[in-house]
């Protein structure tokens, strides 16, 4: 309370200092206004600037193919087309480039996730000799661009027969997103405390019970953080994807996007602002509803990597 | 406890799947990528061995030079831009916009989420001119100026891609320098207040001083990043016109992919990391000496 009060004097005494007519509370008010406003407009055209090209796209995504080519980009729809929903879904394929995405992605991030917290804790909790090394071995992959593992992995996976599959998705998923994983929550490891641990061995748990039911749980808060940023590099994944789907019916979002033109022959503006709209606010429920882990992880990633 | 903390078996168990996976699918591809480098050919093709040939073309294809000039103007401009922007939008969630900015935070942030290749079709319509005008253009025209063709000069594209990867990233940057902000303590800035410091002077020469260290692991962030760009640009401009907005990324996936030339891809990845791996020594020793509690 008195930080805030002082706070308040300060900035009183800062004003009358550089307004000394400022006397009586209606100019007081209308220099406050007058102080606020560049704020609220500024806020207003950063918003402007954030929303209105999702406005647009919405907007277009509901437009007929004439009426987007020939009425102003910034009118409403002539007639409410939601039929470029179904469009883009069954006609663009949209909902099979989805599951596919679905596919891919779910089993890698899980893997990731439980191979990189069984790694961090035994990196971060346990006692052994090469564990800085086989840290810094990991750290080393967070730096390496995807580009230089490509081609011995097209290779593999074509000797191995796994091209047709989903299969390079997950495993090349799995091991890209490991690096970072193990090194976030190996930090996250860091704050569990010793005592607990020991106090669970003195009772009689096993090692891997204390990473299951002691060592997890401390951390799922973290864990959760984790997996949304995993999640999102997976997920937007481009290159990747481009480079181990040779087959339309493979295709992941992304990638289905990219190509999406060529499933009409021609540009259907309405049907691919449709498909956009659906991944982009797909994206953004998932954000809505967990925007402070997201950020948390996001830039928490960051800040480390 | 250290024999429980020890368990040889217990920590192979842990660490060996992770390990396997990560050494099997990274690590050896990168040394076996190296050693495509000095072959020619493909998958479907074979390899055969030749020497330094790949080596000597990299050095002397021009399209190699393009790629790098881009990446450092992309990499410079870009980092600049998002940090600078993120940093005053920071600054505005601090000291103007204080505990309102919940919300103004967020609302901000959210683009970095999307879909890479969504934001780059929709920034393409954006500014498109033909079959139609996008709102860029139709502004443009409302206010008196022709309708600009922005992909059809390299210039205009570059702007672009910087427009568009500022419009993603700005929010982002802001929040987590936003959280290096919240760690000044309020007393310091208090008592540069009551010593008279206002506005521009108090950011210059308190608070910019002690938010130095989140700002350089922003640009270490954000020069990382730039230098694996690949999927906006793909989706954007596909590296046009011509290959003017190619980056190294690109050339070495159009390489490998499109003419089926591995090896030279090879050599052309092989670059990449080197280049990946200088400016990231660099930066480290840099940050080091920069910041010296840092090194703690």
């Amino acid at each position: 309370m008195t930080a805030v009060t002082t706070q308040r004097q300060v900035d009183d005494r800062g004003r009358t200092g550089r307004f000394p007519t400022a006397g009586p509370v209606r100019s007081r008010a209308l220099t406050k206004l007058t102080r606020r406003l560049p704020g609220r407009l500024l806020t207003l055209v950063l918003l402007i600037a954030v929303i209105y090209p999702l406005v647009w796209l919405f907007l277009g995504s509901l437009k007929s193919q004439s009426d987007y080519l020939n009425s102003p980009s910034y009118s409403l729809p002539a007639h409410w087309m939601w039929g470029n929903y179904k469009d883009a879904w069954v006609t663009g394929n949209l909902g099979t480039y989805i599951r596919n995405s679905v596919t891919a992605v779910l089993p890698a991030l899980a893997l990731v996730i439980l191979l990189g917290s069984a790694a961090g804790f035994a990196l971060q909790v346990m006692k052994w000799r090469l564990s800085r090394t086989v840290m810094l071995l990991f750290l080393a992959g967070i730096m390496v661009p995807s580009q230089m593992i490509l081609l011995p992995l097209f290779t593999i996976y074509f000797q191995a027969g796994l091209t047709g599959s989903l299969w390079p998705l997950i495993i090349t998923y799995t091991a890209t997103g490991l690096p970072l994983t193990v090194f976030m929550l190996a930090t996250y490891f860091r704050a569990v405390p010793r005592e607990v641990i020991e106090s669970a061995a003195i009772d009689g748990a096993g090692i891997f019970r204390v990473f299951f039911s002691i060592a997890l749980p401390m951390v799922r808060n973290a864990i959760l953080t984790v997996a949304l940023v995993q999640f999102f590099f997976m997920w937007n994944d481009l290159l990747v994807a481009l480079t181990f789907t040779n087959s339309n019916n493979l295709r992941t979002v992304q990638v289905g996007l990219l190509n999406f033109t060529g499933e009409f022959g021609s540009i259907q503006y309405g049907p691919l602002f449709a498909a956009i709209c659906i991944t982009v606010f797909g994206t953004l429920v998932l954000f809505v509803a967990l925007n402070r882990q997201v950020m948390k992880g996001l830039t928490g990633g960051a800040v480390k990597g | 406890m250290n024999e429980f903390l020890g368990n040889r078996r217990a920590i192979a168990t842990l660490v060996g799947p992770a390990l396997l996976i990560y050494t099997a699918v990274m690590l050896v591809p990168v040394f076996w990528t190296a050693g495509y480098s000095f072959t020619s050919g493909n998958a479907i093709t074979g390899y055969h061995f030749v020497g330094l040939a790949n080596f000597r073309q990299l050095l002397a294809d021009p399209s190699v030079g393009t790629a790098l000039w881009f990446t450092v103007r992309y990499g410079v401009v870009l980092t600049i831009g998002q940090v600078a922007a993120g940093y005053l939008l920071a600054l505005f969630y601090v000291f103007v916009l204080r505990q309102a900015s919940a919300l103004v935070r967020t609302l901000i942030f959210f683009p970095i989420v999307l879909p890479t290749v969504a934001v780059a079709l929709m920034f393409q319509n954006l500014f498109s001119i033909a079959p139609v005008n996008g709102p860029v253009n139709s502004l443009l025209n409302a206010v008196g100026y022709h309708s600009v063709d922005w992909f059809g000069s390299a210039g205009n594209a570059f702007w672009i891609i910087i427009i568009m990867d500022i419009w993603r990233s700005m929010g982002f940057y802001a929040v987590l320098l936003y959280t290096g902000l919240l760690d000044i303590p309020e007393t310091t800035i208090e008592a540069a207040r009551i010593d008279g410091a206002t506005g521009l002077r108090l950011v210059r020469h308190i608070v910019l001083p002690l938010s130095f260290p989140v700002l350089l692991s922003a640009v270490i962030f954000s020069i990382n990043g730039t230098l694996k760009v690949f999927d906006s640009i793909l989706a954007l401009t596909n590296g046009g016109p011509g290959s003017a907005t190619t980056p190294l990324t690109l050339y070495m996936f159009n390489t490998s992919f499109s003419y089926g030339e591995y090896g030279y891809g090879a050599t052309i990845a092989l670059l990449l990391t080197v280049i990946c791996l200088v400016v990231t020594v660099a930066l480290y020793r840099w940050s080091r000496t920069g910041t010296p509690e840092a090194a703690q």
